[in-house]
């Protein structure tokens, strides 16, 4: 083993240099075909319809997934995730772009939370982009400029409704929006998901999770449509599995989420 | 003319550890980089209501409706997650801050670095101990500030942690909009290029209003 604490700054300067070189030839690679994922009837365990400025709250075992569908075009839909077995722990945007050296969330990455572990996988997405650095609308954003139900105080409430409350709720996933920096650093947003985008996601601890389904704070028009959401047992990963195998960060992620299970 | 000589504290920080104090409104605080490319991860707390804390993303969200960047330099309002005023950043020698890659954890550590740096010292254990201090514990950590850390995100998306561009003295200084409570971290990371992989201290010093 490394003696970590001996080793030259020039020494630190090329393990770094290998873990990001590694990383973006990674990124590099044919991107994962946007195949919606394969439920066969037997493994769905519930389906529910969220209406547009309605927020829900799910628990999802550790192998179960869950399908989410837009039935109309989107503008966004707020997304929180605990480790059900110690809410403690939870998403960690920062993680989650850090570890994985990109800010695309698509099929074949994963969800961190602070702890190392990952909360979920994203065994499919049809690529509408999803936003890990604005969060939701507010009391005071989005398109109705706080005259409808905000995506903030959704996730509160979807909160309140595990028992925790608002220091519980770190920063949040906005699914279906697609927010892009420009060469000059500045942020915009993509035009709204159409019908029929999704994201699939899969549990790999159990999970609180509470989905809302209001638009991003840089949205023009607000959802007009629900989202459709699947919660089926996902098929056991097979030895090959996408997101279990994506980049080494992944595959040690992965091995502390299964420690957690010993 | 301010002067350390009529400064309310000064505070030298050694490489590598915490740091903490509560500035009144007005107050500001000038955080020195004195040798270079040192990070410094930042939370802050309403110090009369803790549940009111530091947001990345409200404070993000208002500079992206104002046609601004990811980042954080003189002007920034850095908002709570009640949308207000927490503290605006004053002057800044620097002219890049990250409030996007949070704080490193012995947690993530394992997964970007590799298991072999599990037992070396993070931020997340520098905010643990300090806002233990004041009655806060794990849940109360958020995405952070990360001073002097330059942390591109490119328009393909990708995001990393290159060579600080901060230099020797070089300083950032807030002004408190509220009754703040500041916690850092000189940040002990090695393993990547925020702290030129050599740690070095910092000096904190207070102002009145």
């Amino acid at each position: 083993m490394l003696d970590l604490d001996s080793l030259t700054p020039d020494q630190y300067r090329a393990r770094y240099n290998q873990l990001q070189e590694r990383a973006r030839a990674r990124a590099q690679a044919a991107p994962p075909a946007a195949a919606p994922p394969v439920i066969a009837p037997s493994s769905i365990i519930s389906t529910a319809s969220l209406p547009p400025e309605a927020y829900i709250t799910l628990k999802l075992r550790r192998g179960e997934a869950l399908h989410i569908e837009t039935q109309a075009a989107t503008t966004g839909a707020s997304l929180m995730l605990w480790n059900a077995d110690d809410p403690t722990e939870r998403y960690n945007p920062g993680d989650t772009v850090k570890l994985q050296w990109t800010t695309r969330l698509t099929t074949g990455r994963v969800l961190f939370s602070d702890m190392g572990r990952i909360l979920a996988s994203i065994i499919a997405d049809s690529g509408a982009g999803h936003d890990p650095i604005l969060g939701p609308s507010t009391p005071t954003t989005g398109p109705h400029g706080g005259t409808a139900r905000n995506g903030r105080d959704n996730l509160r409430n979807a909160a309140a409704k595990f028992g925790l409350n608002r220091r519980d709720l770190g920063p949040s996933l906005t699914l279906f929006a697609a927010l892009r920096v420009d060469p000059h650093g500045r942020m915009n947003l993509a035009p709204a998901a159409p019908p029929g985008s999704f994201i699939t996601l899969r549990a790999e601890l159990n999970l609180l999770l509470a989905l809302s389904n209001t638009p991003h704070p840089l949205a023009a028009a607000a959802n007009t449509g629900p989202l459709a959401l699947t919660r089926f047992t996902a098929p056991p990963p097979a030895a090959d599995d996408l997101c279990r195998s994506f980049s080494e960060e992944a595959q040690r992620g992965f091995a502390n989420t299964d420690a957690w299970f010993r | 003319m301010i002067t350390p000589t009529n400064a309310l504290l000064d505070q030298h920080v050694p490489a590598r550890a915490a740091f903490s104090t509560i500035l009144e409104p007005g107050q500001t605080l000038r955080i020195i980089d004195l040798e270079s490319q040192q990070a410094v991860d930042a939370l802050f707390y309403n110090a009369d209501d803790h549940g009111e804390r530091y947001s990345a993303q409200d404070t993000l969200l208002a500079q992206a409706r104002a046609g601004g960047r990811y980042d954080l330099t003189t002007g920034a309002v850095l908002l709570s997650n009640e949308a207000r005023p927490m503290a605006t950043i004053i002057d800044d020698t620097c002219g890049f801050h990250d409030t996007c890659a949070g704080a490193c954890s012995c947690e993530s550590n394992t997964v970007r670095f590799g298991f072999e740096t599990k037992f070396m010292h993070a931020c997340r254990e520098n905010f643990l101990t300090e806002i233990a201090r004041y009655g806060m514990d794990k849940r109360d950590l958020v995405s952070n500030v990360n001073f002097f850390m330059n942390v591109p995100i490119r328009p393909d998306g990708e995001l990393t942690v290159d060579d600080g561009v901060s230099t020797p003295g070089g300083y950032v200084e807030l002004r408190a909009e509220m009754r703040l409570l500041v916690v850092l971290s000189n940040c002990p990371q090695v393993n990547n290029p925020c702290n030129g992989f050599n740690p070095t201290p910092i000096r904190c010093i207070v102002w009145a209003a």
